[in-house]
């Protein structure tokens, strides 16, 4: 440092502490910005997703799947288990077996997009955990009579 | 004869004994309003659990830190590793004894209580060199020998703006300083020495922008590292006391002590205005450690030898001579 810029350099360092001290004061009577978590909670985006859950159709009050298994077939991960099996006079497969595997899903959304009748949507589920890695496998149909 | 000398002794060991504890009671007041104000700067709403706005958490971590294991590495020289916690305890917790709360409420008044306060103060050091070194660990070492630097270093500027306000008082006694300002407070006298003791004082209590060595990022924990449980909670302790001492010296040399609009029981009531002071000023120090970034090594030293010094010792001649002069 030369000796020219000793003052300035305690002028301009002087100036900007107190500045600074001017924008802590003005945060500490704002209000604050952070949620008390577990008692209140904010609202989520519609946007968010969470893992995939079966859609409920509102005519016949069930799964909306006819068990093509593109979703199982979109999946980079193989996250899916999708079975079902033709019942005596109908036309359609009944949905028996809906499996995701949520700990290997990286939550692309390709599922989602490729389902031809939306029977599958993103839940906003964002509160999960466990303890073991068994409790991600989620039985989707079994979660769709509960929240149904 | 005898009496006053029992009576004086009565009076040191109940001064004693108050002092402990209004440190460990400052220690639990500091800790949360460190952390309250902490909070509101970055606009959250800081300790909410236990009790009412989290006033009893201090004193649930002071039983939580009593119940924790007290671990020695190996290697470690045991008896300074276990000593250096007490003696960076002894060094806060003396000076108080001086400090004129009010015109009664003080310990014993030395004539030379200020000699006495930068003495013991400074044994501090000490403590931190043995804990660092003692601990066998390259980080609390190197932690260590940051602080000495800095504490001794830093030394130097708080005794000089310090001797400035000595030159115009005449005496080192607390209450002869505060009797001296019964015209004026000397921080409108000697600005300058206000300024660069209290930034000397930053440093000496090891507080941010100055606080090097507990530089978590580089150095994990400083020379306290290797403590856990009560050995870890008597270096904050120290740290708090040592931050009421300096802002009691603050309040003594520069904003008249005790001073202020007369109360009741004016010869003990006074504490107040004193507390109040001073806690202002440990206020102020808790919002500028959280309003600047932490200054590296070499800015450190720079400004200490390069500014505080040079501006101290101008300002103590210029006084000398006015003091001559007037």
């Amino acid at each position: 440092m030369r000796n020219s810029g000793y003052f300035k350099d305690l002028y301009v360092g002087g100036k900007s502490l107190i500045i600074g001290l001017g924008v802590t004061l003005k945060t500490c009577f704002l209000p604050q910005v952070t949620v008390h978590y577990p008692r209140e909670k904010l609202e989520i985006t519609p946007n968010y997703r969470g893992h995939v859950e079966l859609v409920k159709d509102p005519e016949t009050g069930e799964s909306r799947c006819i068990v093509c298994g593109m979703c199982a077939r979109a999946c980079p991960s193989g996250c899916f288990t999708v079975k079902g099996e033709k019942k005596e006079g109908e036309k359609k497969k009944t949905l028996t077996v809906f499996r995701l595997d949520f700990t290997k899903c990286s939550l692309c959304g390709t599922c989602v997009e490729t389902c031809p009748k939306g029977a599958i949507r993103y839940s906003m589920d964002y509160n999960i955990a466990g303890f073991t890695r068994e409790e991600f496998h989620y039985d989707l149909i079994k979660r769709l009579e509960e929240k149904g | 004869m005898e009496t006053a000398g029992n009576l004086i002794l009565l009076r040191m060991v109940i001064a004693v004994v108050l002092i402990v504890a209004f440190v460990f009671l400052n220690a639990l007041v500091m800790g949360y309003l460190e952390r309250k104000l902490s909070a509101r700067i970055q606009r959250r709403p800081g300790l909410m659990e236990v009790g009412p706005h989290g006033i009893l958490q201090l004193l649930i971590d002071g039983f939580k830190l009593i119940g924790k294991q007290l671990i020695i590495p190996k290697d470690a020289d045991r008896f300074l590793f276990r000593l250096a916690p007490l003696l960076s305890f002894v060094p806060v917790v003396l000076p108080l004894m001086v400090i004129p709360f009010s015109p009664k409420l003080q310990g014993r008044d030395f004539d030379i209580g200020l000699i006495f306060i930068l003495a013991i103060s400074s044994l501090n050091v000490m403590a931190i060199l043995m804990a660092g070194w003692s601990s066998n660990n390259k980080y609390s070492l190197f932690g260590a020998m940051r602080s000495v630097a800095q504490n001794i270093s830093y030394e130097i500027p708080m005794l000089l703006s310090l001797l400035a306000v000595i030159l115009m008082t005449n005496t080192f006694s607390m209450q002869g300083i505060v009797q001296a300002q019964n015209k004026i407070w000397f921080f409108l006298v000697q600005p300058i020495a206000f300024l660069i003791y209290i930034v000397a004082s930053f440093a000496e209590t090891n507080r941010a922008p100055f606080d090097l060595p507990e530089a978590e990022s580089e150095l994990t924990a400083g020379y306290h590292t290797e403590y856990s449980g009560m050995g870890f909670s008597l270096f904050m302790l120290a740290e708090y006391a040592n931050m009421f001492v300096v802002c009691s010296i603050a309040t003594t040399l520069f904003l008249g002590g005790w001073r202020g609009i007369p109360l009741p029981f004016g010869e003990y009531s006074n504490a107040i205005w004193f507390l109040i002071k001073a806690y202002g000023l440990m206020i102020f120090m808790i919002w500028v450690r959280w309003t600047y970034p932490r200054t590296r090594f070499d800015q450190l030293m720079n400004f200490c030898w390069k500014y505080l010094i040079p501006f101290a010792l101008v300002n103590l001649l210029v006084t000398a001579v006015l003091v001559k002069l007037l």
